[in-house]
């Protein structure tokens, strides 16, 4: 059986990190799933924890009044969502729910915070494994403002 | 490989300057605005050859000439079809024809996707928007001679779910066995199931062996831009990396200069250039 240790050591997320990190890191992780419709956090409510999908599908989205729910991107097998948790005042800036069946690891915000600030070090490496995929989506969000195929080819 | 697709034999059109007759047989609306027009010649004659990648000079009568690349099959004797987004006047007239109307062609012109001379790779095409039209024929052909091939992966962006285009063609794909298919768009309504995000976000997740693929690219510029840059981090070399171009084009055959590409006429060297062919352009904001 897969342990979650086993897991979280072989995601590219946390690929790399040095097994006393890793083990910390455990200790703040959970397994969850979500059912199709189901939400995994709303906008505004306290963001207290991030997700390593495993299985599924995801949609972050926006409720706009007059048009509704608008999905800004979906999130599936292997991505990392949110990041609410690290900023303060950890709070959701968007809603997300799952399409279908989703199998998640959830790990806990609160707990990471305090770990990182006893461990810088790991603090640190987790935050630039962060910044990358931060990196990734507004690159992303960029190209998507752009309208590319509106126009011309 | 970049060099057999540069140099690969095509055949002459022998009247490439005067267009031909042909008549619309079939007009299918893709998308609201993107139509795909089956032709047969006018007069009973051959279709001509063309390889995947080719285009047309497509001449609405009255209104004007437009490059347009073929989007059907090239084992296909009996019609040509060209898929056209209606955004000029040329482009609007000829979506506008209905079967039995008439229209001029010029070609096949251009160069080619590498298809053949890929035999053993793995294939990645990577399409956005109308960009899927000129990369249709390829997957044709990929498909035609499965076994020759490693694995074969279509990314497909679109803006919508509405914008999708050969729908049913996608949903019949996506059912093989032996073809991976990705389709995203940039935005969505809470109705939509599927993949919301860039094309580029699908390279990472695709399956391929970078050091033995083949990537066919086509979209919008910048769209390519960074799916080249995608492609090099997950470790395709440069070379296995072809792009279709696209300019505003006039005689099709490297007479007029109209579509100048740095040291290439695109109507003539291109429209699919090995990436390395062009790189210095590509990166040059005044061409």
């Amino acid at each position: 059986m897969e342990t979650l240790e086993g897991i979280l050591a072989e995601h590219p997320f946390l690929h790399g990190l040095a097994r006393p990190h890793l083990e910390l890191i455990v200790g703040c992780a959970s397994n969850v799933r979500f059912d199709p419709g189901q939400f995994l956090f709303h906008e505004g409510e306290e963001a207290d924890r991030f997700y390593i999908i495993r299985h599924g599908r995801v949609r972050v989205e926006l409720f706009a009044p007059g048009r509704g729910p608008i999905t800004i991107q979906t999130v599936d097998d292997g991505d990392i969502l949110g990041w609410s948790w690290m900023l303060a005042p950890y709070q959701w800036h968007f809603d997300a729910q799952a399409v279908e069946l989703t199998r998640a690891i959830a790990l806990d915000g609160e707990c990471l915070r305090a770990k990182f600030e006893r461990d810088h070090d790991l603090g640190y490496e987790v935050l630039k494994r962060f910044a990358q995929i931060m990196q990734q989506r507004l690159d992303a969000t960029r190209l998507q403002l752009l309208d590319l195929y509106g126009n011309s080819r | 490989m970049a060099t057999v697709a540069e140099t690969a034999q095509r055949a002459p059109v022998p009247e490439p300057m005067v267009p031909a007759l042909y008549q619309i047989q079939k007009v299918r609306r893709e998308t609201h605005d993107t139509f795909t027009l089956d032709i047969r010649p006018q007069v009973q004659g051959s279709i001509p050859r063309f390889a995947p990648g080719q285009f047309n000079m497509l001449y609405a009568y009255g209104t004007g000439e437009v490059p347009i690349s073929i989007s059907g099959d090239p084992a296909d004797t009996a019609r040509m079809v060209h898929t056209i987004r209606a955004v000029g006047a040329v482009s609007r007239a000829l979506c506008e024809l209905k079967p039995g109307g008439v229209l001029g062609v010029r070609g096949p012109f251009g160069s080619h996707w590498p298809v053949d001379e890929s035999a053993g790779a793995d294939m990645v095409l990577v399409a956005g928007g109308i960009g899927l039209a000129p990369l249709r024929p390829a997957l044709y052909r990929l498909l035609a001679e499965r076994g020759r091939y490693g694995r074969v992966v279509l990314l497909y962006g679109a803006r919508t779910p509405e914008d999708i285009l050969f729908h049913r063609e996608l949903k019949q794909w996506r059912a093989q066995f032996d073809l991976e298919v990705h389709v995203t768009v940039d935005r969505a309504t809470s109705k939509w199931q599927g993949s919301v995000g860039v094309v580029t976000t699908l390279i990472r997740k695709a399956s391929f062996d970078p050091p033995s693929t083949v990537a066919l690219v086509c979209g919008p510029e910048v769209m390519m831009r960074f799916t080249i840059g995608e492609l090099q981090r997950r470790g395709l070399a440069t070379e296995s990396i072809f792009l279709s171009m696209e300019r505003n084009m006039k005689c099709g055959i490297g007479l007029c200069g109209h579509c100048q590409y740095g040291p290439t006429f695109i109507c003539k060297d291109g429209p699919v250039y090995p990436y390395p062919r062009i790189a210095p352009a590509f990166a040059t904001r005044e061409i």
